[in-house]
This record gives C-alpha cells, sequence and structure tokens, in this order.
C-alpha cells in the first residue's frame, strides 16, 4: 500500500480498504513474492464441439483462455474473468459454466460445447435463431454466453432442476418468464436486451407459461 | 450535400425499405460469435504478444522511483513500458488526464506501466512484480464538501436566465425547493477496452473498440506524436460504449508502446477491475430545483442549479440541460458549478446532462403537482411549450410531448393510479405508478460516405461509421437498399475503418440519423452516375427492383457497371436549421413498481416507454435502443453507485461484483410505443435519435412509482431499501 502517514485509519478501515483492494487491485498485490519460475507446463486432452483437441498450457492458463487463444475459439467472450459477468459461458458434460473460473487443466477427458458449436451463420441453431428474431442482443458481446446459459437453462428445467424461484417442487418444472429470468441472472447484458431474450428463450422452450408476478 | 432547407419528397419515404422491423444484418455473426472483436482478430495478424497494464495505487501524487528489474527478469517477459523509458507523450484533445501516468499521478489507477510477455499469465505475474514507490499528495474526492467554493462551469456552459427568478420564485403562491442527489455511474460495457496494436516501420494499426474512429485516429498520433496519415484505425465491432469508448484510453496507446518496444504486435484489454477507475464514469451531481406555481399549476419561476466535479481541465455534468427547453414559465435560471476533483475523469456517458438531470426535474415535477392536488401529466400537459422558452421566437421542429404521456397513460392504465400514496396493496406488495417525460436533444453531425456499384449489381457502403449495439449495420444497409432500389440482402455493409471516408460516429444519439443522411448524400450521387452512364436523366430516373426505370425503358442496375465498377462518395452537412428550431425528441416513461411492504425489496412490474422521435428507421432494433436504455434507467434507480473513499480517492466497488447493474431478474418484459413522426428539419431521412432518450425520465418514473406505492420520497439515489425503511407506513 502507499506511504499513508497523512492519514488516520481505524483498524476496521483499514480491513475493509485492504479487502476491498485484495479484491480488486489492478494487479495482484504480490510485489514482494519472489521471481517465479519458468511456467508449469501440463499437457490437457478434451473435447471441444465434438473435436478432440490436445494442448500443452501454463497450467494457469483458465478454459476461458484455452478456448480463446489457444484454440482461436473467440466466440466465447471475456466481461470480466472474475466469475461475475456470464460472458465466457460454455457447456461442459451438459452442465454451463464460467469458463474464466476454471483452469483448462482441470478439464482432462471433459465434453465442451461453445456458442460455435451450437451452430453456424448458414446453419443456425434455434436459440441462436430465435436471438436474431426478437434482437435478444445489440452489441452481440454478451450474446453467446447468453446462448449458452439459455440451452443449458432449458435443460436444467426438463431435467426437473429446481431454482431459487420455483415455487413447488412436486410438480413438474414449467418454463415461466420468471423461471428463465432467474436462472440467467448470471449472465449480464449491459445493453439491456433481457425483455427480448426471455422471449426469444421462451419461443424456443415452446411458449411460456404463465407465472407469478412480482 | 448540404441540408440547409426542411427536407421534401425523397426515396427514402417510399419505405419499401426503411421504417420496416428488420433482423440487423449482423445478427448471424454476433449470435454464433463469429464476429471478431477488437481483442478477437486471429483472422488479421500472427505473433501477438501479450500487454498487462499496472494501475496506480495512489489518486494524486508522483512516483518517486519505479523498479521493473525483477518483471523484466521474469519469464516471457519482452519488455516493460513506464512513463520514464516511454519517450515524450502528448494529450489527446479528448482526454482530461493523461492515458500514462508518472511521475505525477492523477487519479487512481491511472496506468503506470506496461508489461509485455509472451502469454497472458506471464505478463500478469510480472506485472506483480514490478515496485512503484509513490508520494502521496492530499487530493479532493468529495464533492458535497467541495461544492461550496465551486466556480461557474466555464464559457462552454454559461449560466442561463430569463426574466427575474428570485422576485418570480418568492412571490409564487405554491413553491417547490428540493435538492437530489445523483452518484457517480460507470458505463460498464460487457466489452472491456481493447486493443491490438502493429507497427510496419513508422505505420500504426491499431484495431480497437471505439466509437469515433476519426476523433481516436487523431489522438493516437497526437499522443504518440506522429501524424494521423500514419495511423490507421479499426473497429468495425464493439461490445457496447455508452460514451465510454468515444475516446481513446490507455489500451491503444500503451498497446502502441509496448509494440513498438518489444517489436511486435501486442494487445491489451484492460482489466474490469482496473476500468472503472482507469476510465471514465458519469459524474455524480449535487442539483437544487425551485419551480414557484399559481395555484391552479401554472409555472412562473423554474430554477436549476447543479453542482458537479471534475479533474483539473474537465467538465461539467450539464444536468441543467433539458430545464432550459422541457417546461413553460416567464421567469427562468439555470447555473452550473464544477468542483475540481481528484477523482477518475468524468465524461460523457449515454445521455449526459439529461440523464441524470431528468432524473431530478421529472422527480420535482411529480413533488409540485402532489403539492397542487392535480395529476402529474395534467401538470406536464399544462406547463407544455412549443417554443424554445428562453427564445419564443424559435420554435420546436416537432414537439409531441403530450400525445406521448396521453397516449401512455392510456395504454398504462394511469387512470388507475391511486394519487394518494401508499393505497394499494397485493398481497405482500405495496404498487405504485410513476411518470416521468423523457427529452433529448437531436443532434446533426457531418457524415460521409463512400458507395460502390458492383458488377454483380451488388451495392457495397464505406464509412467509418462504428455499431456499438446501435444497429448501424443494418439501418445503413437499410438507407442504401432503399436509395439504390435493391433489396437489403444485396447491400454489403463495412464500418469502423479509418480507411473509410468519416462519419458521425457512435455518440449524442446523432449517429442513426447523421450516418444515415451520409449514405444517402453518397447513393444521390450514384444515382447520378448510374442513371448517366445507362443514358438516363437521373433527375427523373427511379431506381427500383434493381432496374432503373424513366417512361418505358427499365433497365438492369448492375448493367451500369458491365464494364467496371462505380464508386461515389459524399458527405452530408447541415446549415442552421438547428439554429431556426429547436429539435429535440419526446417521450413519456411509465413504471408500476411493488415495494414489499415488510422488507421494503423493490420490483419494477411493468415499463411503459411512448417515443416521439422523427422517423423510426429499423423499428426493430430501435425498440432494442430503447428497452436497454430503460434498463440502464431502471439501474441508476435502484442499483448504479460508484462509492467514492473519501480519504484515499477511488471508486470502492470497481468490478461488476460489486458495481451492481441490472439483470435477468430486475427487468419485467418492457412495451415500447414510438408514435408516428417525420422531422424534415433533422436531415433528408426525416429521423432523429433513440438511444439516448430511452434512458432520459426512466430514473424519475421509478422513484415516483415508490414514492406512490410507500409515501417515502427519497431524493438520494439509488433509491435502496435502506433509505426506504425507517419511512414506511405501518401497514398490517
Ligand atoms: S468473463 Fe467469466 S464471468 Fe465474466
Ligand atoms: S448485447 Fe451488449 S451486453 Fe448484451
Amino acid at each position: 500500500m502507499a506511504d499513508t502517514e497523512d492519514l488516520s485509519l481505524s483498524r476496521r478501515d483499514l480491513m475493509a480498504a485492504g479487502a476491498a483492494s485484495a479484491a480488486i487491485a489492478g494487479a495482484p498485490a504480490t510485489a514482494s513474492a519472489a521471481t517465479p519460475d519458468a511456467p508449469h507446463l501440463a499437457q490437457v486432452t478434451f473435447k471441444v464441439n465434438g473435436q478432440k483437441r490436445s494442448l500443452t498450457l501454463d497450467t494457469r492458463t483458465t478454459l476461458l483462455d484455452a478456448l480463446r487463444e489457444h484454440l482461436r475459439l473467440t466466440g466465447t467472450k471475456k466481461g470480466c474473468d472474475h466469475g461475475q459477468c456470464g460472458a465466457c459461458t460454455v457447456i461442459v458434460d451438459g452442465r454451463r459454466i464460467n469458463s474464466c473460473l476454471s483452469l483448462a487443466v482441470m478439464h482432462e477427458g471433459d465434453e465442451i460445447t461453445t456458442i460455435e458449436g451450437l451452430g453456424a451463420p448458414d446453419k443456425l441453431h434455434p436459440l441462436q435463431a430465435a436471438f436474431i428474431k426478437h434482437d435478444g442482443y445489440q452489441c452481440g458481446y454478451c450474446t453467446p454466453g447468453q446462448i449458452c446459459s439459455a440451452k443449458a437453462v432449458l435443460d436444467e428445467i426438463k431435467a426437473g432442476v429446481p431454482s431459487h424461484v420455483t415455487a413447488d417442487l412436486t410438480d413438474a418444472l414449467k418454463v415461466t418468464a420468471e423461471e428463465l429470468r432467474e436462472r440467467m441472472s448470471g449472465n449480464i447484458c449491459r445493453c439491456g436486451a433481457y425483455s427480448n431474450i426471455v422471449e426469444a428463450i421462451g419461443e424456443v422452450a415452446g411458449g411460456l407459461s404463465k407465472g407469478e408476478m412480482a | 450535400m448540404k441540408f440547409d432547407t426542411p427536407a421534401t419528397t425523397n426515396p427514402i419515404d417510399q419505405l419499401k425499405v426503411v421504417g420496416k422491423p428488420t433482423d440487423r444484418i449482423d445478427g448471424p455473426l454476433k449470435t454464433t460469435g463469429m464476429a471478431p472483436y477488437a481483442y478477437e482478430r486471429h483472422d488479421a495478424l500472427e505473433n501477438v504478444a501479450y500487454g498487462y497494464v499496472l494501475g496506480s495505487a495512489i489518486a494524486k501524487g508522483s512516483i518517486k522511483a519505479t523498479d521493473v528489474s525483477r518483471a523484466k527478469a521474469a519469464p516471457g517477459v519482452l519488455t516493460v513500458v513506464t512513463a520514464q523509458t516511454a519517450g515524450k507523450l502528448g494529450k489527446g484533445d479528448f482526454n482530461t488526464a493523461k492515458l500514462l501516468g508518472g511521475p505525477d499521478i492523477q487519479h487512481y489507477h491511472q496506468a503506470v506501466a506496461v508489461v509485455v510477455a509472451e502469454t497472458f499469465e506471464q505478463a500478469r505475474a510480472a506485472a506483480a512484480l514490478i515496485k512503484v514507490d509513490y508520494e502521496r499528495a492530499k487530493g479532493t474526492f468529495d464533492l458535497a464538501s467541495a461544492k461550496d467554493g465551486a466556480p461557474p462551469a466555464g464559457k462552454d456552459n454559461p449560466d442561463t436566465a430569463v426574466g427575474d427568478f428570485d422576485k418570480a420564485f418568492a412571490d409564487a403562491p405554491v413553491k417547490l425547493d428540493e435538492t437530489y442527489l445523483t452518484p457517480d455511474h460507470a458505463h460498464a460495457m460487457m466489452e472491456p477496452h481493447a486493443t491490438i496494436a502493429a507497427w510496419k516501420g513508422d505505420k500504426l494499426t491499431v484495431w480497437t473498440a471505439n466509437q469515433m474512429v476519426a476523433w481516436s485516429r487523431g489522438d493516437v498520433a497526437k499522443t504518440l506524436g506522429i501524424p494521423k496519415d500514419n495511423v490507421r484505425l479499426v473497429s468495425p465491432y464493439i461490445g457496447g460504449g455508452f460514451g465510454g469508448k468515444l475516446f481513446i484510453r490507455a489500451d491503444v496507446i500503451l498497446a502502441a508502446l509496448g509494440a513498438k518496444a518489444a517489436g511486435r504486435p501486442v494487445k491489451i484489454a484492460l482489466q474490469r477491475p482496473l476500468m472503472f477507475n482507469n476510465t471514465t464514469h458519469r459524474p455524480a451531481t449535487i442539483q437544487r430545483i425551485r419551480i414557484g406555481a399559481t395555484q391552479d399549476g401554472k409555472i412562473t419561476a423554474i430554477g436549476h442549479e447543479s453542482w458537479s466535479g471534475d479533474l483539473p481541465g474537465g467538465g461539467p455534468e450539464t444536468a441543467t440541460q433539458q430545464t432550459r427547453l422541457l417546461y413553460a414559465g416567464a421567469n427562468r435560471m439555470m447555473k452550473m458549478k464544477l468542483a475540481v476533483l481528484d477523482l477518475p475523469e468524468g465524461n460523457a456517458m449515454r445521455a449526459p446532462g439529461e440523464a441524470p438531470g431528468l432524473m431530478a426535474l421529472e422527480v420535482a415535477i411529480d413533488e409540485l403537482a402532489e403539492k397542487l392536488g392535480v395529476d402529474p401529466i395534467e401538470l406536464r400537459v399544462l406547463n407544455d411549450t412549443q417554443v424554445d422558452p428562453e427564445k419564443p421566437g424559435r420554435p420546436f421542429s416537432q414537439r409531441k410531448l403530450i400525445e406521448c404521456l396521453r397516449t401512455g397513460a392510456d395504454k398504462f392504465g394511469w387512470a388507475k393510479r391511486s394519487a394518494r400514496p401508499g393505497q394499494v396493496r397485493a398481497g405482500r406488495w405495496l404498487v405504485g405508478m410513476g411518470v416521468a417525460a423523457a427529452f433529448r436533444n437531436n443532434l446533426v453531425m457531418k457524415s460521409a460516405a463512400r458507395v460502390r456499384l458492383e458488377k454483380t449489381g451488388r451495392i457495397v457502403v464505406e464509412t467509418d461509421m462504428t455499431d456499438i449495439g446501435t444497429g448501424s449495420y443494418t439501418i445503413i444497409a437499410q438507407t442504401a437498399a432503399e436509395m439504390m432500389g435493391v433489396p437489403l440482402h444485396q447491400v454489403t455493409v463495412k464500418l469502423g475503418d479509418s480507411s473509410f471516408p468519416v462519419s458521425a460516429g457512435s455518440g449524442g444519439q446523432w449517429g442513426a440519423n447523421s450516418s444515415t443522411a451520409g449514405v444517402y448524400a453518397a447513393c444521390v450521387k450514384l444515382r447520378e452516375a448510374v442513371a448517366t452512364k445507362l443514358g438516363l436523366d437521373p433527375a427523373i430516373a427511379e431506381f427500383s427492383d434493381g432496374r432503373v426505370k424513366l417512361g418505358n425503358q427499365s433497365l438492369p442496375l448492375a448493367q451500369a457497371a458491365a464494364d467496371a465498377p462505380i464508386v461515389a462518395e459524399d458527405a452530408m452537412e447541415y446549415g442552421d436549421l438547428t439554429k431556426t428550431h429547436q429539435q429535440s425528441t419526446f417521450g413519456g416513461h411509465f413504471v408500476e413498481v411493488g415495494v414489499d411492504a415488510a422488507t421494503c425489496e423493490i420490483r419494477i412490474r411493468r415499463m411503459l416507454a411512448v417515443c416521439a422521435a422523427g422517423r423510426i428507421l429499423n423499428p426493430k432494433a430501435a425498440r432494442s435502443q430503447v428497452i436497454g436504455a430503460m434498463t440502464m434507467g431502471a439501474g441508476a434507480a435502484l442499483m448504479e453507485e460508484l462509492v467514492v473513499d473519501k480519504r484515499i480517492g477511488f471508486f470502492v466497488n470497481h468490478d461488476l461484483a460489486g458495481y451492481e447493474v441490472p439483470v435477468h431478474a430486475d427487468i419485467p418484459h418492457q412495451e415500447v410505443i414510438f408514435l408516428d413522426e417525420t422531422d424534415p428539419m433533422s436531415s433528408p431521412m426525416k429521423a432523429k435519435g433513440v438511444g439516448e432518450l430511452g434512458i432520459c425520465g426512466v430514473g424519475a418514473a421509478v422513484a415516483n412509482a415508490i414514492y406512490n406505492a410507500t409515501g417515502v420520497r427519497v431524493r438520494e439515489y439509488p433509491v435502496t431499501l435502506d433509505k426506504l425503511l425507517k419511512d414506511m407506513p405501518v401497514v398490517a
């Protein structure tokens, strides 16, 4: 921390400031650590969009950077690198994850689906087509994450996985706007396309059931 | 082409393509992840090294010493650049603080070094090994305490006065005098500021995320001290901007410096936790509003004063702007004061001025309506004006505020609102409705384009215009298709490259109208060239169905380019119609909220916007602009606040976990209605903008709805449950 002698900080203030800067500082606060050794490399093999890929990676490489920088699959976006935005959502073994919060080497043998694996401009996935039809995006940067998340959400509902807003755990789960909004809330869209995104997903689900209103 | 007389009938009025709800032509690329954003140009170049930025740990002071030796020795590191090693740097016209700090530090997280390494992981690790010794200086970080000594905002933002405000206010039988607070806001666009820079000799290319290609190309050149002609700036896809990417930021300059030092292309994305203090933000305001009215609600005096702060050399948040024009009243007074604050640089964010200004003014109007015992819509109708209240000889080109409010009231079920607050209960929820006027000026900017007819009959449009999610690609294609008489899919649009003609760029909601007007001008030229080539009179030839027709002659458009493509280039420039007529956009925002009677949790239940904003070129994308702005307005009302650490001088909550923005669960289905309007004063497109109008007034409509639900008036945004709790009505 910089010179603080002109400040009279209480212990509580210091803890608060320390906690804040540790969590958020622009660079890791390890200036006193020893110079790191050469990077530890490891090999990892997984399937991406059905194709077997083997990479030798610095073990610090996230799954997100393995996809974007090493496999050049840049459809998966980096919005925060901290698990706070959902732009990096991919589907691993059928479940959605924030790929920025996961090291690539943890995925030996996994099956990974990215936006590129769902569809292509001339062969759109129904969700991709619905996002276009309902204008469920603007700048497009959160969009691959929204679509991957939406795909997993529909599968979760089908599988009967309840959410925070599921009122009845014994009935079959319904696709309501409220369920979608709750389950999609890890995917931020700063352009604010939410209203259209929910309609796009609802259409692919075969229509929204009536839910409760707040 | 010069636009200096009101538009008459022109080919756009056919509305075969323009004005139709149209899917975005960039949709298939964006939804499949194939649209390349700035950091992702694997297609454009190889052998790119990674940069990682170190931000200052103090807000103000200087660097005594920087030790980069351990960082330089770290594995994979190619170079480290600091102000000491960067050589002489200038400052761009659009930047207030330097983009690379040192020895002087102007704000927290101002960049002080960039590490370039073979990999991202190596650059990040090495950045942590840089040791900077700072000398902290005393700074000013608290607007409330700096407010009283703050000088007037300066010659660009003079105080204005009409009549005798003080006397009229003193004499008014009904008075309102309240102060409202809006906090600092972050753009928080989803794509971080990012750049890849590559040198070829003394020529620099930057692939970057930027709203204003020409401005920023100039500022890159100026900052690096190289001729503008040596800089190419490419920005075809931008992951959101909202004003935050109007100007160059540290990523561009540090990538260029890093690439020069490393002898390799370098890419940098600003780390998310750096963005909030390193880049710009919407400054906080303190606003005092005084309104005097007659017993029956006629405003006789209206005064709006606003205080904001910025770094030395910066500008004010122009929060009084709309109050000059929105309501009638013979006696008027507007003042802005600008304090020097050593916080990060303040600058434009979506509807600068009006967004926070209306968050205050439209609550004040709600409060006045209650004092008078009149409906808040009726109060607005009663005080409507069809002329500039400061210059009554100057009419509005179009002003359908009353229609917006009336239409909205009807569609929203406003009649069901209880005038007395705290009366409507639905289960655990106290329910209330709120309304606010939306207002934002229409700006027009010179804009150029080049259009080419290819042998195949395809039309290619090139302009340095940007699409930041606004839908520029699509409306430009619609414009060219309409003008040249071809279907939409026969048009290719290329944007965001400084090698293309200079456009209006994306800002101030001028982009849609201005950039398409530039394309219109170029198409008029192309039509002339095509008709001449085909031996038809350009003045009366018709372009439709891929053919050029005159009388009983009908020739294929492509025939004109049979030997060689035909290229035309032109710009649209503007005369003084914006001076003779006040051009503005209007709207009404309607919001229904539920407030939990016990916990004060606030939920938005319904939202409606009614907009009158000239011709709507693509109702589908325009609606998206409006709902997106409504969402951002909901954020400003309920959660967004950069929290200032007033001793250390930085925004504490500088990431997306701490700086809360609306998520899916916060936003209900949203309705938007566009009134049928064309504005022949704005351009041959007869369009205006909606991207900023959509946020103007939303915050106040939410706050007014919360008041209507609970009877608790909060004048300090965001309206959070802790501010409601102590005054909540006792309910069973
Ligand atoms: S980039 Fe992974 S959650 Fe934001
Ligand atoms: S489309 Fe821009 S952030 Fe969602």
